[in-house]
Parts: C-alpha cells; structure tokens; sequence
C-alpha cells in the first residue's frame, strides 16, 4: 500500500503541472547568476562554489514543499488518506510522500550538480563532495519541510509561511552541509565529521519529521 | 462477512462556535440504511465526517465496532485530475488492498472511460469513478455525502442497485441526501438546527 501511494506521488510529479522540472530549473536559474554577480574573479567563485549550490538547492526544494499535503486536501483524498489510521500509520505514509517528493524534486538537483558546478569553476572533487552532501542534505530538508507543510494544509497561502517557519530548522543542515562540500576546496577542514553529523541530521529528522507532520495532519479540524 | 455495528449516542457537534445538531442518536446493525436530511447548514457533512473520525464532536459517543470497516465519500471525489481513470482506480485498490478494478468499471458503466485523464470527464462521470472506488475493497460502512449529486437518471439507477446489492450482503449505508434513494428500506434522520 506504501509502494502504491509512493508510485502514484512519483507519477503525479512528472505529470503536467506536477512540478518535478521547476524546481531543476529554478536551481539553474540561482547558479547561472552567480558567476555574473560575483564577477570574474574565477578562484573566489571557485571558493564559494559550495555555498552557492547549497544555497540554490535549499530554496529550490522550498518551491512547492507547501502542495506535499495541499493538493490531496483539496481532492479530497487526504481524508482517505486519514481514514482508518492512526498516528504511526499516518507517519509512514508522510515518510513515504517525502521520499516521492523528494525523488521528484530533490533527486534532479542532485543529479544536476555535475554540471552547475563546472558553472561556478569547481574541481571535480569539489563537486563529487558538494554531489555527497546534497544527496544526504536534501532528503532532510524534505522531512523538515513536510512538518511545516502539514501546519500550513489548511492556508490557502502558505507558502511563504511554510518556509518562514521550517528555514530555523534547516539551518543546521546548512551549515554541516556546506562544511562538507567545502572539505574539497578548503584543505584545512576535514570532510567526514561534517558529513557523518549531517548524514545523523538526515536520519534524525527522517523520524520525527513524520511523526511531527502526523500529529499535525491528525488534528486537522474541518 | 460484515459483522461491525455502528452505535450513535447523544452527539452533539459545533463548527466555528456554530452550534449544528444536539443529542443525535441512532444505531445501525448489519444492513441497515440510513439516510440523513434536513436544511443546509444543519450538519449533515459534519455528521458524516465525525463518524468516519475525521473530526471530534463536541460531546457525545460513536462506536463502531470491527476494524478497518468504513469507506467515507465526501464532496470531493478523491481523484487526481492528471491521472486516468484506471490509474486513479489502480492507486486505491491497491492503497487499500483490494481487488481488480474491471468488475467495478462494469458495475458503474465505466469501462469504455477507463483511459481517459480524470479531468476531461463530465461531474457525473467523475461522481461514478469515485462511487467506483468503494466496491474496490469491501468494507461495511459507507459514508457518503451526497453520492448521486450530478448523476443522471440511468447512473442514479445503477448507484440505487449498488447500494440494495451492498445492504443485501449486511452491508451499512449512511448518505447525506435531499433525494430519494431508491426502493431499499432507508431508515431517516432528519437534522434540526440546535
């Protein structure tokens, strides 16, 4: 039942309107002005490559976390969804939305990274270090996010909100994130505690990130 | 196969500070239809969907005994617009672990429909698709707020046969509705303002 609901968000996401594009393409956009803000100096933008990538893929997987529960609140399939369940089962099946959503939107950013990094004038190991801790980072960001998503099912506009109110959890992603893409560039810092903390990051919010969103959607009043 | 009661005692339910219906009490044993009326905003959908538990009531008791015995069918019908209507059918009959979808495209006249995207068919049509999907797993009790809106004479026909064909094997109907629905013996309850 997990697998059929995990296919249907799948196949949603690369139907029209579904959205599985936008956000590839919103990162592209975010990288391909960088270069052309910071100015030609090549070895700074190669500096700051990291932070550049982690900052595009974290606003890029904002875009659209806020429809995860919204649009099968307004088909009306969230009460199925509901039905019969209680909160452990209604955790599972936010797990299983996440790992859609984020197979939909936060896989391309990273399968993307290869290419945006030659953007921002990144070595290969540079890159292949940026590529490992978006691959870890951005599922996190996916389970926070379905917290805020949940809150914010009922608002008409949440959007903004629901980013506004998850940014102060991702934070900490952010930072163990960029100092393990910067591991490649900078060879004072180390890679793997960073990395190891924020693989420990993903896998913390994996579990109550769910349970989180559960309680929210349990309680929804109308 | 169907061995779950549904027992209602004194409910009373509220929305936004609004106070709907009072002391509302019935009982359903294996079945037995039950067809909820009375005036708009007197809590008909509010009704149906404390029973399915999908919000609290201000005070009183719903018991259902058995598990996993409730279908609930709303105003909306559940559907993904982008999707098929076979791929939409595939998707719960397969959430909920229920059987193949042919036999269901049949009973409500579905089968010449089934590749085309939700979103292209008429409110009807769509009405049927989502009626469809509660003969996919067999439950009980099913919850429906207004099932025939949008249906024409011969859908309203076929639904009236799918619900005698539900209540003959112990099966509950409880719909919120202003028409009559068929031949079965429904039991009514009418909602008055509190």
């Amino acid at each position: 039942m997990m697998a059929a609901l995990y296919l249907r968000d799948v196949r949603l996401g690369f139907r029209s309107g579904g959205g599985a594009m936008i956000a590839v393409l919103f990162f592209m956009s975010v990288i391909i002005m960088m270069p052309i803000a910071v100015g030609p100096d090549l070895k700074l933008l190669a500096r700051l490559g990291p932070a550049f990538l982690w900052v595009g893929a974290l606003l890029a997987s904002l875009l659209g976390l806020e429809r995860l529960f919204q649009a099968d609140r307004e088909d009306g399939s969230l009460d199925h969804l509901r039905l019969n369940t209680g909160i452990p089962e209604l955790a599972l099946m936010v797990f299983v939305k996440c790992l859609a959503h984020w197979t939909v939107t936060g896989l391309p950013l990273v399968l993307a990274v290869p290419l945006f990094g030659l953007f921002l004038n990144m070595e290969p190991p540079a890159i292949l270090a940026a590529m490992a801790a978006l691959a870890v980072g951005t599922p996190a960001i996916a389970f926070i996010g379905a917290v805020g998503a949940a809150a914010g099912v009922t608002l008409a506009r949440g959007g903004l909100l629901v980013a506004i109110i998850i940014l102060p959890v991702i934070v900490p992603v952010l930072i163990f994130g960029v100092s393990a893409a910067n591991a490649a560039v900078d060879p004072s810092q180390a890679f793997l505690p960073p990395f190891a903390l924020l693989s420990a990051l993903c896998l913390f919010f994996a579990v109550t990130g769910p349970f989180a969103a559960a309680v929210f959607l349990k309680g929804i009043d109308e | 196969m169907f061995n779950a009661s549904l027992s209602v005692t004194d409910l009373s339910a509220s929305r936004g500070g609004f106070a709907l219906f009072e002391s509302v009490s019935f009982n359903l044993k294996r079945g037995d239809a039950l067809r909820v009326t009375g005036p708009n905003g007197t809590g008909k959908t509010t009704l149906l969907r404390c029973l399915a538990g999908l919000i609290l009531p201000d005070s009183g008791a719903i018991k259902i005994s058995g598990e996993n015995s409730l279908h609930y069918l709303g105003h909306f019908n559940a559907m993904k617009p982008q999707l098929t209507v076979a791929e939409n059918l595939n998707f719960w009959a397969a959430f909920d672990d229920g059987k193949s979808i042919v036999s269901a495209l049949e009973t409500m006249n579905l089968s010449r429909l089934k590749d085309l995207p939700f979103n292209v068919l008429s409110s009807g049509q769509k009405r049927r698709v989502a009626l469809a999907r509660l003969l996919l797993s067999p439950r009980q009790i099913w919850l429906l707020d207004e099932p025939t809106v949008g249906l024409d004479i011969v859908s309203s026909t076929l639904v009236e046969a799918m619900f005698s064909a539900h209540l003959a094997n112990g099966g509950n109907v409880v719909a919120a509705t202003h028409t009559p629905l068929g031949t079965a013996t429904w039991q009514t309850l009418e909602l008055q303002a509190a």
